[in-house]
């Protein structure tokens, strides 16, 4: 079977927090195995849009949707959806490494253990794979048993990176996974993030518009919880359509 | 206005300080030849250096601006073309630095034929780079596009100019050095006017963010 070419499409999807309306009317298809990145000024909505794409806006009270997030078809906001299952299948890397306060080990195999396999050779596996991909392995592969509040800020992305992937996530979602690294750390995170690619859809919340030029295929504008302007990233950075997208990128908004 | 702006808006006049020095080269290589002005010739050449001073000063700047500002949108789009244009305009000016030369050559020599061509040419080529630099600063497309199609009238002149010339050398062999001297003064021309198009077509690139080179045009 041919695999269809939009993982997620959003159809006129907003998202109320109490009276206030935080994503106005989006619609915006994300394509598999591509890198989209979400732009735009803070309380634009863009980090509301990626979270409902796995539904953690359920964890704020007050918090309501409307219309449809179809992720292979199926709308997620449907009653029967499984919502930990969906959240398998669609990760989260957050902007402040959130390591467990365990082991290296146990970080990445607690996912794994959660679904109920046991047997300690299969773990073994999973947690050095997940690590590999992670680009993580190298630098850990002595000291899983050590915390993983113990490696350096950007070891401890990729450790949050690998715990995301023992779980063999279909897409992940990244909300400003950079911000808190420094140059080098950063690099290796978008280098990351590239070679992912080829495996794992990405969705990617950046404040940092020169990080979504370096490693996107597709760039979404947001304003005001509106979807702006969508398309291919060099368009959007060479000539985009919209003159408030212009206006954003160009650093001479408001 | 924000800091990056006004290194925009010096980049600008940089260019068109750059653009009117050689307006003036191309004025005064033609007025050289046709007033039989051999100092005026050595003067421009003499000058030339300050094209080539501005046009890497330009470069240095452009680069600049690219490595601190990170450009996007229609600012990189007006420094690339900030970039090439300088190329083309420097080229200009060395294309008047070879007219002076053939015109200093030429004026110690007796008059050939009373110059024809060779007026016409110029000064379609001189309307068409004054245009296309107001094209550039006005970011209008439509002066850009009405310049792109006067380089057809330069090119047909030069075919005219050499199929005359060439008349003129298989009646007459030994006036052949000076008449092929005459065909490389249009042939400047011509060259100058291709230049102005180059420029032309990266005003439309720094407005409608669409590169038309290597195209026709069709509408």
């Amino acid at each position: 079977m041919v695999e269809k070419k939009n993982v997620f499409e959003i159809r006129d999807f907003s998202v109320y927090y109490g009276e206030s309306m935080a994503v106005k009317n989006n619609n915006l298809d994300i394509e598999n195995n591509k890198i989209t990145a979400i732009i735009g000024p803070s309380g634009c909505g863009k980090s509301t849009l990626l979270r409902s794409l796995n539904r953690m806006n359920d964890l704020i009270i007050n918090c309501r949707v409307q219309g449809q997030v179809l992720f292979r078809s199926v709308d997620i906001y449907d009653k029967d959806t499984d919502v930990i299952e969906l959240r398998r299948r669609v990760g989260m890397v957050f902007q402040k490494p959130n390591p467990f306060p365990s082991s290296v080990y146990e970080n990445v195999a607690y996912g794994p253990k959660i679904q109920g396999i046991k047997k300690k050779s299969q773990l073994n596996e999973i947690v050095e794979n997940a690590l590999v991909r992670a680009a993580l392995w190298a630098e850990v592969k002595d000291k899983l048993n050590e915390s993983g509040m113990s490696l350096s800020g950007g070891q401890m992305q990729r450790l949050c990176i690998a715990r995301s992937l023992a779980q063999e996530p279909e897409v992940m979602l990244f909300d400003e996974p950079t911000s808190a690294l420094d140059p080098i750390s950063t690099a290796n995170i978008e280098n990351l993030l590239q070679e992912l690619q080829k495996t794992v859809t990405i969705v990617i919340v950046t404040h940092n518009m020169q990080q979504a030029a370096r490693i996107s295929n597709y760039t979404a504008f947001m304003y005001s919880g509106e979807l702006i302007e969508f398309g291919a990233t060099n368009t959007i950075f060479i000539n985009p359509r919209n003159k408030l997208t212009e206006e954003y990128i160009t650093g001479r908004f408001g | 206005m924000a800091i990056f702006d006004e290194e925009l808006s010096a980049l600008k006049e940089k260019v068109l300080k750059l653009g009117s020095m050689v307006e003036a080269a191309i004025r005064d290589s033609v007025k050289s030849l046709m007033e039989r002005d051999s100092d005026l010739a050595r003067e421009v050449i003499k000058k030339d250096y300050l094209i080539n001073a501005l046009d890497v000063e330009i470069d240095e700047e452009c680069i600049r601006l690219i490595a601190l500002r990170q450009p996007l949108a229609r600012d990189l789009r007006f420094i690339t073309t900030a970039m090439k244009i300088t190329t083309d305009l420097e080229r200009m000016g060395d294309l008047a630095e070879n007219i002076c030369e053939r015109a200093i050559e030429l004026n110690e020599e007796l008059m050939l034929k009373p110059f024809v061509n060779i007026p016409k040419m110029a000064e379609i080529v001189q309307g068409m780079l004054r245009d296309v630099l107001d094209a550039f600063v006005r970011k209008n497309t439509s002066i850009a596009y009405d310049v792109l199609k006067r380089d057809d009238e330069v090119d047909n002149l030069t075919v005219m100019n050499f199929n005359e010339l060439l008349s003129f050398m298989l009646r007459d062999q030994k006036i052949i050095p000076l008449a092929v001297k005459r065909t490389y003064v249009a042939k400047y021309l011509e060259r100058i006017a291709d230049h102005a198009t180059n420029i032309a077509e990266m005003v439309i690139y720094m407005c409608e963010g669409k590169i038309i080179r290597h195209m026709e045009l069709s509408e």
